[in-house]
C-alpha cells in the first residue's frame, strides 16, 4: 500500500479493525511506519477534503465494499460523495480476520470501524479547536466541516487535515448515538455500480498479465478414480500449447489462449483407474436407510429422558426428509494467477481466504509465508467455494513446473464436477406429544456424507422440549463437500421447520401459535443450555405473522418458517395459489433481525437473493451421480432458477438497535420451509425432499 | 490460424486465431475486452450476451469465422460514457450482488427495449430468462429494464 500518497498535508489513520485486542487508532508517520506498527486498515483525508477507506475485505457480493466506508463515514460525519474505498491487498501480518464467510465481515468490524471515524472526528475538531482557540466542546461537525455555531466559522476536514495529523489520537472516543445515525440504515448505491456496468476488469478471470500463460486441468473422471496413465502428444502437439504437465492427480495444459487449452484438454488421452468407492445416487440412498437405522451415531445433545417420553406419549410423529448434493455454482468459475519466481511468488485472484492460499502454498514450496504475496480481485460470487485455496495451489503446482506466470481457469464442467459439494443427508425427526398436544419428545438423526455434524443440537427447539436426542451419523465417502451459503443449515432449517409444522397440525394447533407457546415454554422453563435468542425469535416471527397477514386471508394458503443461523433471525411466510389444479408460489414475505441494518439496499438484496437462492436449490438443485461421476455437468442439465420462476418477496427488518450481526446467509434457510408449508396447506401433499420438482406434488407442473 | 478483421464498438480489430474460436474468447484473451463473461460456454447463462448487428447474441458459441463483417457491440462500446439508458437504470436500482452476470443482462436488456421500447412484464421475463444471476437479482432486473423503458425515447 502507497502510504507516502497522502504525507503531503493530509492525515492519515492507521487503525486495526479485526483484531478487538489491538491498539486503537493512530496517527501514522514516518516513526510509525518504521516501527512497523499493524494496522489492516487505513483512513486517508486528503487536504481537498476527499476521504479514502482503505479495506482489506474481499468483495464478493456482499457488498461490504459499501457498507464498510458506509460505518467509517457515519462516524466521521463526512459527505459520502467525498468518500473513495480501495481494495487493500493482503498484507503480511496484518489480516487476522480477512475472510469473507459466515456472514461475518460486519459484525466482527462494526466497533472497530465506528471508532476509526470517531477518531478521526475528534482530531479534526482538536486541530480546529486550536485555530480558532475555541473550546472543542463548542465545535460540532457536518458533512466534513467542523462548525462553531457561536462564531459561524466553519473550518473544511480537508483544511485541518495536516493540523489533525500532528496531534496525538485519542485512546477513547464518544460513538454517535445510533439515534443519530444519518448515513447508515439509508440505501447507499454500490460504489462499483460504474464499473461494473460498463464492463471494467474487477474479476479474477479478467486479470491479465503481458506473458502469462493459460492452464486449464484435466481432473480424474469420477470421485473415487485416479490416473493410471497419460498420453499427451497429440494434445502437446496441437496449436498454442505450451506444456502439458502431470502432478497429483492432474493433467494440465498449458498454452497461449483459453481456446487452445480447451481443445487440447480434449485430445488428451488419460486412463483411469480405481482407488476407492464408486458411488452412485442409489448407494446413497442405500446407505442413509441402513445408517438412519444401524449407524454409529454421535450423540450431540440430550435433555431429560427421551425413552420415557415416547414410551408414555399419546402420539408419535415420525418423518424422514433428504437432500442431494449440490454444487456451488458462482457464476464465475475458480480460477487464480500464480507466478512462482525465484525469490517469490506472487499470487492474484478471487478467494475468500488469502490467508489460506498464502499459508498452503508456502507449504507447498517450502518457503517462508513472508515470500507470498497475494492480491484480492472482487469475486463473482462465492456461496463457500472459495473459502478453499485448492484451485489457487492449483496455479502455484502449474506455474511452478512451467516457469512462467500462470492463469489457471475452470470450466463451468470443472466447476460442476471438482467437488467440495453441500453434502447430501436424511433426517429422522420424532415427536412425542402428550394427550394435550404437547410436544414431550423430540429426536433428531441426521445422516450426512461428508458432512461432519449433519445437526445443529442447540438450535430451536432445542431448549423448549422437556426431552430430547440429537445425534448424527458420518459416511464417509471419496465425493468431496465443503461448506455451502449457511452451511448444514441451508437443509437443516427446511427438514426442521417442515416437520414442526407436521406437529403442529397433528397437534391440531396453529403453527405461528406453536412455535410461539414452544418459546414461551423455553423462556420460562428453559431445558439445558439455550444458545439463542429467544425473545429476538419471536420478534422476528411475530412481524412476519403481521405482515403476511397471517391466518386471515382467503385467497391463498400460507406456510411459516423461521430460523436462527449466523446470529440471525428471519421468519418467513409463503404464499400459494391453486391454479388449474396446481400449486403456484405466489409469494414470500421475510421478516429479518439482523441487528442494525447498515446499507438498506445492499441489506434488501441480501434477503432477497437469499430468499431466491434458497427457493431456487430447493425447487430443482440435484447433483447425482452414477459410480463416483457427477451425472450433470453444466446448466443445461443442472437447473438454476430463471427470473420466470421468482416470486414476489416482500423484506421487513426488526428495528432493535443491536450491534449488527450479519446478513449473508440467514435469509436462505427458512425459505424452503416456507414454500413447502405453504404447499402442504394448499395440496395436502408434504414436501419431504429436495429437489421439490421431482416430488409428487410438482410431477407434471412446470 | 488466419487473420479476421473484425468491426467492435465502432471500431476496427485484428485477431490472428483459429476459425473456430468463440468470439468471446478473442474479446476476452486476444483484445482485452474482458467485460463479456464467460459463465457456461453453452449458450445458457447469458454471461457472454454481445449485439451482432444490434441482436443479443451468446458469444461463447458464435465461432469468430461466422462474424464477418457484423457489427458486434460489447458492453465496452454499449455507450461512450457508460449513459446507456440501461446502464443508468442499472445502476439508479442498485442492481447487482456480486455483478458478474450484469454485463450479460445489460446487453440482453438493452436489445431488448431497442426492439420493444415498453415491454410488458411477461415479454420482460421472456426475454430475460436466458440469463442466470446466481445471485438472485431478479427482481431489481426485472424493476431496471421497467425503469430504463421510461427513460428510452
Ligand atoms: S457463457 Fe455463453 S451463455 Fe453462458
Ligand atoms: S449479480 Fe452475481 S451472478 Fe448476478
Amino acid at each position: 500500500m502507497k502510504l507516502a500518497a497522502t504525507a503531503g498535508g493530509g492525515l492519515l489513520l492507521g487503525f486495526n479493525w479485526t483484531n478487538s485486542g489491538a491498539a486503537t487508532a493512530s496517527v501514522v508517520n514516518n516513526t510509525a511506519l518504521a516501527a512497523g506498527t499493524e494496522f489492516n486498515s487505513y483512513l486517508s483525508i486528503a487536504a481537498d477534503g476527499i476521504v479514502t477507506i482503505f479495506s482489506p475485505n474481499p468483495e464478493v457480493g456482499q457488498g461490504i465494499k459499501t457498507a464498510f466506508p458506509m460505518i467509517v463515514a457515519e462516524e466521521l460525519d463526512v459527505d459520502w460523495t467525498k468518500v473513495k474505498t480501495v481494495q487493500a491487498p493482503l498484507d503480511k501480518n496484518k489480516f487476522e480476520r480477512q475472510v469473507t464467510g459466515g456472514s461475518g465481515a460486519i459484525p466482527h468490524s462494526w466497533k472497530r470501524l465506528r471508532q476509526a471515524g470517531a477518531t478521526a472526528r475528534q482530531m479534526l475538531m482538536e486541530a480546529a479547536a486550536k485555530r480558532l482557540n475555541v473550546p472543542a466542546g463548542e465545535l460540532s461537525t457536518e458533512k466534513g466541516m467542523v462548525i462553531h455555531k457561536a462564531s459561524n466559522k466553519k473550518l473544511s476536514y480537508g483544511e485541518l487535515a495536516a493540523d489533525a495529523a500532528k496531534l496525538t489520537a485519542p485512546t477513547d472516543v464518544k460513538l454517535k448515538d445510533i439515534k443519530d445515525f444519518k448515513l447508515i440504515g439509508t440505501s447507499v448505491k454500490n460504489v462499483e455500480n460504474k464499473n461494473l456496468f460498463t464492463g471494467k476488469p474487477l474479476f479474477g478471470i479478467d486479470f491479465h498479465r503481458e506473458g502469462m500463460l493459460y492452464a486449464m486441468i484435466q481432473r480424474p473422471s469420477a470421485f473415487g478414480m485416479k490416473i493410471k496413465s497419460a498420453d499427451v502428444t497429440a494434445a502437446k502437439a496441437m496449436p498454442g500449447i505450451v506444456d502439458v504437465v502431470t502432478f497429483n492427480n492432474n493433467v494440465a495444459v498449458v498454452g497461449k489462449s483459453t481456446w487452445q487449452v480447451m481443445k487440447a484438454r480434449k485430445a488428451l488421452k488419460v486412463e483411469y483407474e480405481k482407488e476407492g468407492d464408486l458411488e452412485s445416487t442409489s448407494d446413497h440412498d442405500r446407505l442413509f436407510t441402513e445408517l438412519m437405522n444401524n449407524g454409529e451415531a454421535t450423540e450431540r445433545r440430550k435433555d431429560g429422558d427421551v425413552e420415557a417420553a415416547f414410551k408414555n406419549a399419546a402420539k408419535v410423529i415420525k418423518s424422514e426428509y433428504q437432500c442431494p448434493f449440490l454444487p456451488h455454482s458462482p457464476l464465475e468459475p475458480m480460477n487464480f494467477f500464480a507466478h512462482v519466481r525465484p525469490d517469490g511468488v506472487e499470487l492474484v485472484g478471487p478467494t475468500q481466504t488469502p490467508d489460506l492460499a498464502r499459508n498452503e502454498t508456502a507449504k507447498l514450496l517450502g518457503i517462508d509465508p513472508e515470500k507470498v504475496t497475494v492480491e484480492m480481485t472482487r469475486m463473482g460470487g462465492g456461496f463457500g467455494r472459495r473459502l478453499k485455496a485448492d484451485f489457487a495451489i492449483e496455479a502455484v503446482e502449474v506455474s511452478r513446473l512451467v516457469k512462467a506466470p500462470v492463469k489457471l481457469i475452470w470450466t463451468r464442467e470443472d466447476d460442476m464436477t471438482g467437488g467440495s459439494y453441500r453434502p447430501a443427508v436424511r433426517y429422522r425427526f420424532e415427536a412425542a406429544l402428550d394427550a394435550q398436544g404437547n410436544m414431550i419428545g423430540y429426536k433428531l438423526r441426521g445422516v450426512g456424507i461428508n458432512a461432519g455434524n449433519s445437526t445443529r443440537e442447540h438450535n430451536f427447539p432445542s431448549g423448549a422440549v422437556d426431552n430430547l436426542l440429537i445425534d448424527s451419523v458420518e459416511h464417509k465417502s471419496p465425493i468431496t463437500t465443503g461448506a455451502w451459503r449457511a452451511p448444514i443449515t441451508n437443509f437443516l432449517a427446511f427438514a426442521e421447520q417442515s416437520f414442526l409444522d407436521e406437529v403442529a397440525i397433528t397437534a391440531g394447533k396453529d403453527p405461528v401459535q406453536f412455535r410461539l407457546d414452544l418459546l414461551d415454554k423455553a423462556k420460562k422453563a428453559p431445558v439445558g443450555e439455550i444458545k439463542y435468542d429467544i425473545d429476538r425469535m419471536k420478534a422476528v416471527i411475530q412481524l412476519a405473522a403481521e405482515k403476511s397477514g397471517w391466518g386471515k386471508k382467503k385467497d391463498v394458503a400460507q406456510g411459516f418458517s423461521v430460523y436462527f443461523s449466523h446470529l440471525s433471525y428471519v421468519a418467513q411466510v409463503g404464499e400459494v395459489a391453486m391454479q388449474n389444479g396446481k400449486p403456484v408460489l405466489k409469494k414470500i414475505y421475510a421478516a429479518a433481525d439482523c441487528g442494525v441494518v447498515v446499507n438498506l439496499s445492499g441489506a434488501r438484496q441480501q434477503v432477497i437473493g437469499g430468499v431466491v437462492d434458497g427457493l431456487g436449490h430447493a425447487m430443482y438443485g440435484n447433483l447425482t451421480f452414477k459410480e463416483g461421476a457427477p451425472e450433470q455437468t453444466n446448466y443445461n442439465s443442472y437447473r438454476l432458477i430463471r427470473i420466470n420462476e421468482i416470486p414476489e418477496v416482500e423484506v421487513h427488518f426488526v428495528d432493535n438497535g443491536i450491534d449488527p450481526t450479519g446478513l449473508g446467509e440467514p435469509a436462505l434457510p427458512p425459505t424452503g420451509a416456507a414454500v413447502a408449508n405453504a404447499i402442504f396447506k394448499a395440496t395436502n401433499k408434504r414436501l419431504k425432499n429436495q429437489p421439490f420438482i421431482e416430488q409428487d406434488a410438482f410431477k407434471g407442473v412446470s | 490460424m488466419a487473420k479476421y478483421k473484425l468491426q467492435i464498438n465502432s471500431k476496427s480489430y485484428q485477431a490472428d486465431v483459429e476459425p473456430d474460436t468463440p468470439l468471446l474468447w478473442v474479446l476476452r484473451d486476444h483484445l482485452g475486452l474482458v467485460g463479456t463473461k464467460y459463465g457456461c460456454g453453452i449458450a445458457q447463462c447469458g454471461a457472454c450476451t454481445v449485439h451482432v448487428n444490434g441482436e443479443a447474441v451468446r458469444s461463447c458459441v458464435l465461432p469468430v469465422s461466422a462474424v464477418g463483417t457484423s457489427k458486434v457491440t460489447t458492453i465496452e462500446g454499449l455507450s461512450e460514457k457508460g449513459d446507456h439508458p440501461v446502464q443508468v437504470a442499472w445502476d439508479e436500482v442498485d442492481v447487482a450482488q456480486c455483478g458478474y452476470c450484469q454485463a450479460g443482462q445489460i446487453m440482453t436488456a438493452a436489445a431488448l427495449l431497442k426492439k420493444k421500447p415498453k415491454p410488458s412484464s411477461e415479454e420482460i421475463d421472456a426475454a430475460m430468462t436466458g440469463n442466470i444471476c446466481r445471485c438472485g437479482t431478479y427482481h431489481r432486473i426485472r424493476q431496471a429494464v421497467q425503469v430504463a423503458s421510461t427513460k428510452t425515447k
